[in-house]
């Protein structure tokens, strides 16, 4: 094969095979919920018929009531209004997680997988020591240093992530680095960031964003649990982990709805998402 | 021998590497070592004066990293800006909370996610289903949310757990109680996970050709599954187990903060708030420790299960 | 030969009929042939023929969800009723070889634990004594004792296949099935193994059916060959007399796509169009047709029977006819 025919090849490859192609049942399933979140998270704000932020102690804890589905949090705020204004930053923050992750992670695979050797070397076990890093740990320590709040802890969790990410698409950039198309490119004198960004890059694209959506969830999971723990997001602003946990003692007194509707609005996302990602990853891994 | 030489010098190396960060993070933040130190409060000038000099501030980088980590390896870790007492001391107190929240929860994960694992790896059926789908769900159940789901079941509306636990004291038993709803809410995503994990490899396990190869010599079924799927397995489900376990360290903060225990987790939680930089280096510096001392004991378990692995391999 | 159905005394194999039908696909339509005890049977055919399949159908390995017809007899015992003591026996008295030494033995168990697994189940031999033979039985096959003590992945790929051949001749099997022993070796080591499996066989009195899809290394080695088409033994003949005197067009194809290191040619022959599998093929004519350079009109109507032939078989409409046409001397 000639060095056109092998690169055609190569690019074929990656276009015919980048859409997932069919679901299955319950992959479209999770893709629907998904969409909804997304939906929710985009027009939140607008969408939400009550003021989510604005207390009125006189209406704390009330039950469901008409135009109120899901009742009043510990503040008498509609609860419904609240999780549509919460989807924003509950879906936001993971996502600017996992694309600095996935980001960071691509570029030191990329190094690593091209340059080998002494790289290679210096990479890996700096990624071995930021594995020693649970992602909570380092983010408490970064809400620590910099203070409380979404950026600190979602930058925190991109870092902790990296050497996961790292270390995965490592192994997928040194298969294609192997591969006779990626040759073929050098000998015709192709740039290196051409032949990364251009070639290498969206033939992995696949595994990309089965990896993406798995560490969608995680994400999810670690930022809700930081702000929970009163260190990501910071109240009265509206995040779901924040209305678990603003609204716990209401568990003890009685009043479980908003608590736990906060809770079904995470779990929910967070079993579509890993759904959909062991889909995509099993169809990556049967190629 | 070799081999545990260089994984112990490994993790040596990390955990300098770690604890550099650690103590770096106090120049990472904004405006002066000082600021950071005091979290912001303005301190008299005493004060002031007694934080130069046990932190050497007026000395270069590196020397103060020396002092820090010479008064580490002596066991101190400075002092609390709230408390006022030695980190140590404070650490030392809340120690055996977490350790035993972490163990109980540990001794769930292992024993009764391998079992339920090793059940629907070996039997397909209505139980393997089941499995599927109950773990399938209940591994995206983040602690926080099984923490308070468990709380308005069986504390609040059954009353058969306490919902709030107090540290430790007052018997054994009473302890196991205070317990156990914290440990099954920190044990229970990672429960599934194992148990699926330990499914898959079963299932992998069993359609090997090795396996194939002993049927073909008349081995009855119940020594294949013991000597050749069961063993075999053994190595990706201890693996998978030993991180999971692992990762229970930095998970058990949210746990505690969720029951109101006393733990080193929740504790690191209330010094980010108040900004007590001293006592956040210190049990960082713990849980890291402990965190990387786990992942090794897995690197030598899966060493010591699979004979191809020899000198400077690791686990997954 | 007679009758296929027919049992005939003296068979130590003897499999008639054989279908085996694997989800939607039917991998073996219809196999038939026998073994004598001490008898080399070659079983040549390319991928997708059935001929793997056709040794985990005789050694009772089918895959989950395969369902087999026909039947399948040894030392006069249908060997598909067996179960549990019965069938553990008989596990003993057919061994089988497979093709990947490396992934057919546990990689965590020693080579010694890996010999005498078998004797200390189902025999009741002691351990030492199972070490003894182990110890003895790797000798037989050039290999040193110390062995026993190391792991597999110690081991190279052609001292591992000769491990597993010592292992399956430790409880005195009557037959072999060996699936492409040598295929995952070098040349070097694949003569070094087959020279063995030669001598174990005259030391041991052994019946081999000795499956491989290179029909001059089975013809080397086996008394009589039989080859196999998409799902079916399309011949069987004397080893001596395949190369030169084949029945079947299929086997000539075969002969003359090798190449020859006595003849000079300017181009490979090669069979156009590519093998069929079981499920592909038709039900109602021949399999081979399409490739075939002396077929008939007639060929595509009609499922060739067996025709016997000369001491030999052959399933081709026209064997009568190309009799002694067919070899590579004939100047095909």
């Amino acid at each position: 094969m000639t060095a056109q025919e092998l690169i055609r090849t190569a690019r074929l490859r990656a276009r015919f095979i980048r859409w997932p192609g069919r679901l299955g049942k319950t992959g479209t399933a999770c893709a629907v919920v998904l969409a909804v979140a997304v939906l929710a998270a985009v027009t939140g704000p607008w969408l939400a018929p009550d003021n989510p932020t604005l207390p009125d102690l006189q209406l704390a804890w009330v039950g469901p009531a008409a135009g109120h589905l899901l009742g009043f949090d510990f503040e008498g705020r509609d609860v419904l209004s609240r999780l549509l204004a919460g989807a924003q930053s509950s879906m936001l923050g993971p996502l600017v997680v996992v694309a600095l992750a996935m980001a960071g992670g691509a570029a030191l695979a990329l190094t690593a997988a091209w340059r080998r050797g002494a790289v290679d070397a210096v990479i890996s076990s700096g990624m071995d020591v930021l594995f020693a890093f649970p992602g909570i740990l380092l983010a408490v320590l970064a809400t620590t240093v910099f203070g409380a709040g979404l950026t600190a802890a979602a930058v925190a969790l991109s870092v902790a992530y990296l050497p996961y990410v790292a270390r995965v698409l490592r192994a997928g950039a040194l298969r294609e680095r192997n591969q006779p198309y990626v040759q073929a490119l050098e000998v015709q004198g192709a740039s290196v960031p051409r032949i990364c960004l251009g070639h290498i890059l969206p033939n992995m694209s696949r595994m990309i964003v089965a990896q993406a959506t798995v560490l969608f969830g995680y994400a999810m999971v670690d930022l809700a649990a930081i702000s929970f723990l009163g260190l990501g997001v910071q109240p009265p602003a509206a995040n779901w982990g924040v209305m678990i946990s603003e609204n716990e003692p209401g568990i003890l007194q009685g009043y479980p709805l908003p608590a736990l509707s906060a809770a079904v609005c995470v779990v929910v996302v967070v079993i579509a998402v890993n759904v959909l990602g062991e889909r995509l990853l099993e169809r990556e891994v049967t190629r | 021998m070799r081999f545990l030489a260089r994984r112990l010098a490994m993790l040596a190396g990390s955990l300098l590497v770690a604890s550099f960060v650690i103590f770096g993070a106090l120049y990472l933040a904004p405006g002066s070592a000082l600021a950071a130190l005091s979290g912001g409060r303005a301190l008299p000038a005493s004060s002031v004066a007694i934080l130069d000099q046990r932190y050497h501030l007026n000395d270069p980088f590196l020397e103060q990293y020396g002092y820090w980590l010479d008064g580490v390896l002596h066991g101190n870790l400075g002092i609390s800006i709230t408390l006022r007492e030695n980190v140590s001391t404070l650490i030392g107190n809340r120690i055996w909370t977490t350790a035993g929240l972490v163990l109980y929860a540990s001794l769930i994960i292992c024993v009764l996610g391998i079992a339920l694992g090793v059940l629907a790896g070996l039997r397909p059926g209505w139980l393997d289903m089941s499995t599927l789908v109950t773990t399938a769900v209940t591994a995206a159940i983040p602690s926080f949310v099984a923490a308070i789901v468990l709380i308005g079941v069986f504390a609040v509306r059954l009353g058969w757990f306490p919902a709030l636990s107090s540290g430790t004291g007052g018997g054994f038993l009473s302890d196991l109680r205070a317990f156990t709803l914290p440990a099954v809410a920190l044990a229970l995503s990672s429960l599934a996970i194992v148990a699926r994990v330990t499914r898959a490899a079963i299932r992998e396990e069993a359609e090997r050709e090795h396996v194939q190869t002993a049927i073909s010599r008349g081995i009855p079924m119940r020594q294949v599954v013991q000597r050749h799927i069961l063993r075999n397995a053994a190595i990706p489900i201890t693996t998978v187990s030993a991180i999971t376990v692992a990762s229970l360290i930095a998970v058990s903060a949210v746990v505690e903060t969720a029951f109101s225990m006393n733990g080193l987790g929740a504790y690191l939680v209330q010094a980010a708030q108040s900004k007590d930089l001293a006592v956040v280096q210190g049990i960082s510096l713990v849980l890291v420790t402990a965190f990387v001392v786990v992942n090794l004991l897995a690197d030598l378990l899966y060493a010591v299960l699979d004979p191809r692995v020899k000198l400077g391999a690791r686990a997954a | 030969m007679t009758a296929p159905n027919q049992f005939e005394t003296g068979n130590l194999l003897q499999v008639s009929g054989l279908r085996v039908t694997l989800g939607a696909g039917t991998v073996l339509r219809g196999v038939d042939f026998a073994i004598r005890p001490g008898e080399a049977l070659g079983l040549v055919g390319e991928s997708g023929s059935g001929k793997s399949m056709t040794a985990r159908a005789i050694g009772r390995l089918l895959p989950r969800g395969a369902r087999s017809a026909g039947t399948i007899t040894f030392d006069g015992t249908d060997v598909n009723r067996l179960d549990g003591r019965a069938l553990r026996g008989y596990r003993g008295q057919v061994a089988l070889v497979f093709q990947d030494p490396r992934a057919h033995v546990n990689p965590v168990r020693r080579i010694g634990d890996f010999m005498t697994e078998a004797l200390r189940t189902n025999a009741g031999v002691g351990k030492a004594e199972a070490r003894a033979q182990a110890a003895d039985m790797l000798g037989q096959v050039g290999l040193d004792a110390k062995l026993l003590a190391r792991y597999p992945h110690e081991l190279s790929g052609g001292m591992l296949q000769r491990v597993m051949i010592a292992a399956a001749l430790l409880t005195r099997p009557r037959l072999l099935l060996a699936d492409e022993p040598t295929t995952a070796l070098d040349v070097t080591t694949q003569a070094e193994v087959m020279a063995i499996l030669a001598e174990l066989r005259r030391d041991f009195g052994l019946a081999l059916l000795f499956i491989t899809h290179d029909l001059e290394l089975a013809a080397a080695v086996c008394d009589r060959t039989a080859v196999m088409y998409a799902g079916q033994v399309v011949e069987i003949r004397d080893s001596a007399l395949l190369h030169d005197d084949p029945l079947h067009p299929y086997t000539a194809a075969l002969a003359a796509a090798r190449p020859d290191i006595g003849r000079s040619r300017a181009r490979l022959r090669a069979i156009p169009g590519r093998p069929l599998s079981g499920s592909e093929a038709p039900e109602a004519a021949c399999a081979f047709a399409p490739r075939c350079a002396h077929a008939a009109p007639g060929c595509e109507k009609e499922l060739p029977a067996a025709t016997e032939l000369d001491g030999g078989l052959s399933r081709c409409l026209r064997a009568a006819q190309l009799r002694g046409t067919l070899g590579v001397s004939a100047g095909a």
